[in-house]
């Protein structure tokens, strides 16, 4: 206890001493393994490299200065496409996602054994793998172009919008529904009735976040060929075109503030 | 009509809420069900209409036992149950009318139900129990936009537009300040009277429940203890029911002059009284 009696009156500290021991000797450790952290990653640098970054950096930035403005005609269509890509990609998700999540959140499952491990499973497995390796496999399996690019979008959303859906679904608040039920109805309508609204504001929120990502995610699904502004990006850094390759970081700035706009928009709309 | 004969609920935890419970409400019967909190009160009612289920017992309304059916005939007997809870239970981002309309979800089909498409007679009849219950403005505002006086009286025309034969009445005025309590009771039990209804009303508020109601059942632990009405209610009964305390001033003074108050609604049912009655 950190009260101490001294004397008349009694001393309250936050720590007693045991308590301030263990808390020097956690900061004295962190300390110590920065430090042979910051030495091992020193020894492995090239440090004259390092040293004349500033220069490089600067060299970089005057050669993407003075960007081809006719340039971004040419970019317009593969923009496009990245928009499309995100967003069809998100839809598919969309729908097989929240069937998957009502049947893995514990209050809506139809079976605890069974379907949940299922359902859950889906979700861990989408989620733990990212959108580019997701594209980089696709690619392969149908080919480069866009369609590789949704379906890479799509897996990896999938799991994103189950599980924050199921976990809004888990929190839901019980009363509302139980009073559906005892006025007689079908459980298709207890969903729709008692479970439905007080998850749309979430499933709304939840979706357009995605969105918003998947269009930021979508910009470099092209690198390894799924279609996209991102095959453009590469073609000019390859040529080492670097005015081309800012006017599309210009392109996609503008893009992605606008879903930003968007997401609010909706989410604003919705609550 | 609703009888319940030796029902016992034991919960997981193997905690006894109900031990050996059996009571009778008659037709059109209106019976407040006292105790301390844990005694079974919400447990008796919710397994009436099987939002719990009893370990043992049997529950018939009218006919066939409720605790033996099967999910279509228990349906259709929870359509003839309504229900009114202490908070509300309304679904807070529906509008007033598809609240209201939810209590008619036992007899309209998925899919007229998820597009709004109710038939007309009980889009008629919500307007009518709306305006009944003083809230025929307020058709159109999204329920958390109500206050809890408000939020109540839309739960009541949601169990009302069932059609029940009976009300299972949770507490109902524990959210709400003392007026509001007494506006909200009034209503339940006038409505009671002028539909023949029976009702049980778990009520924590025992003067409340002396001024309204014929009948008190008393629980404690899961047993019943008292059955009688409110003028049995002496000061020795609500010892054996709460447990020792000094309870004078609980019972509304013996005033033989005054009839009780649910007397006077009773008396007082005429269409157009009512309509005063219901305003405020």
């Amino acid at each position: 206890m950190p009260v101490i009696e001294a004397g008349d009156h009694r001393v309250w500290r936050r720590r007693d001493r045991a308590e301030q021991l263990r808390n020097w000797l956690i900061w004295l450790v962190g300390t110590a393994l920065f430090i042979v952290c910051w030495r091992f990653i020193s020894e492995r640098t090239i440090w004259i490299f390092v040293l004349d970054a500033p220069q490089q950096a600067w060299d970089m930035a005057v050669r993407m200065s003075n960007p081809p403005m006719g340039y971004f005609n040419r970019i317009l269509q593969p923009m496009w496409d990245t928009v499309n890509m995100a967003t069809i990609g998100t839809l598919i998700a969309i729908a097989i996602a929240t069937p998957v999540a009502f049947l893995a959140a514990s209050n809506t499952t139809p079976s605890v054994y069974f379907v949940r491990p299922v359902a859950l499973a889906i979700i861990v497995t989408s989620r733990s793998i990212n959108a580019l390796i997701w594209a980089l496999l696709l690619v392969l399996v149908v080919g480069p172009g866009l369609l590789a690019g949704i379906i890479a979008i799509a897996l990896r959303s999938i799991g994103f919008i189950g599980k924050l859906l199921y976990e809004a679904i888990e929190e839901i608040d019980e009363t509302q529904v139980e009073a559906i039920r005892a006025t007689g109805a079908q459980p298709t309508q207890v969903l729709s009735y008692g479970i439905w609204p007080q998850v749309l504001p979430a499933f709304a929120g939840i979706s357009v976040y995605r969105w918003d990502i998947n269009i930021r995610e979508a910009t470099i699904l092209g690198l390894v060929g799924a279609g996209g502004i991102g095959v453009q990006l590469q073609a000019s850094v390859n040529s080492l075109a670097w005015g081309q390759v800012s006017v599309i970081f210009m392109a996609i700035l503008v893009t992605v503030v606008f879903s930003e706009w968007v997401s609010a928009k909706v989410r604003h709309a919705v609550l | 009509m609703l009888q319940i004969d030796n029902l016992t609920m034991r919960y997981p935890t193997g905690d006894l809420a109900l031990d050996d419970v059996s009571v009778a409400v008659e037709r059109g019967q209106v019976i407040a069900l006292i105790g301390p909190s844990g005694a079974g009160k919400s447990t008796l009612i919710r397994c009436v209409n099987r939002l719990v289920q009893p370990s043992a017992g049997a529950i018939r309304l009218g006919g066939e036992d409720i605790v033996k059916m099967g999910v279509g005939d228990l349906r259709r007997a929870r359509r003839r149950m309504g229900m009114i809870f202490q908070e509300y239970a309304l679904v807070e981002r529906l509008s007033v009318m598809e609240n209201v309309l939810s209590g008619q979800l036992g007899y309209v089909g998925f899919w007229r139900s998820l597009l709004r498409r109710f038939p007309q007679p009980a889009v008629d009849e919500a307007f009518r129990l709306l305006g009944r219950v003083g809230l025929d403005h307020m058709v159109d505002k999204r329920a958390d936009a109500l206050s809890g006086g408000q939020r109540q009286r839309v739960g009541i025309a949601r169990a009302l537009i069932q059609n029940p034969d009976i009300l299972l009445v949770d507490e109902p005025t524990a959210s709400l300040d003392p007026k509001t309590s007494r506006q909200i009771m009034r209503l339940i039990v006038e409505l009671c009277h002028e539909r023949g209804l029976a009702a049980i009303i778990n009520i924590h508020d025992v003067p409340l429940a002396m001024m309204f109601v014929e009948r008190i059942v008393g629980l404690r632990a899961g047993r019943i203890v008292y059955d009688g009405p409110p003028k049995g209610l002496t000061d020795q009964r609500l010892t054996e029911i709460y447990g020792e305390e000094d309870w004078s001033g609980t019972r509304a003074e013996d005033d033989e002059d005054e009839p009780p108050a649910h007397r006077k609604v009773a008396a007082a049912v005429g269409p157009p009284e009512l309509q005063k009655a219901a305003g405020a």
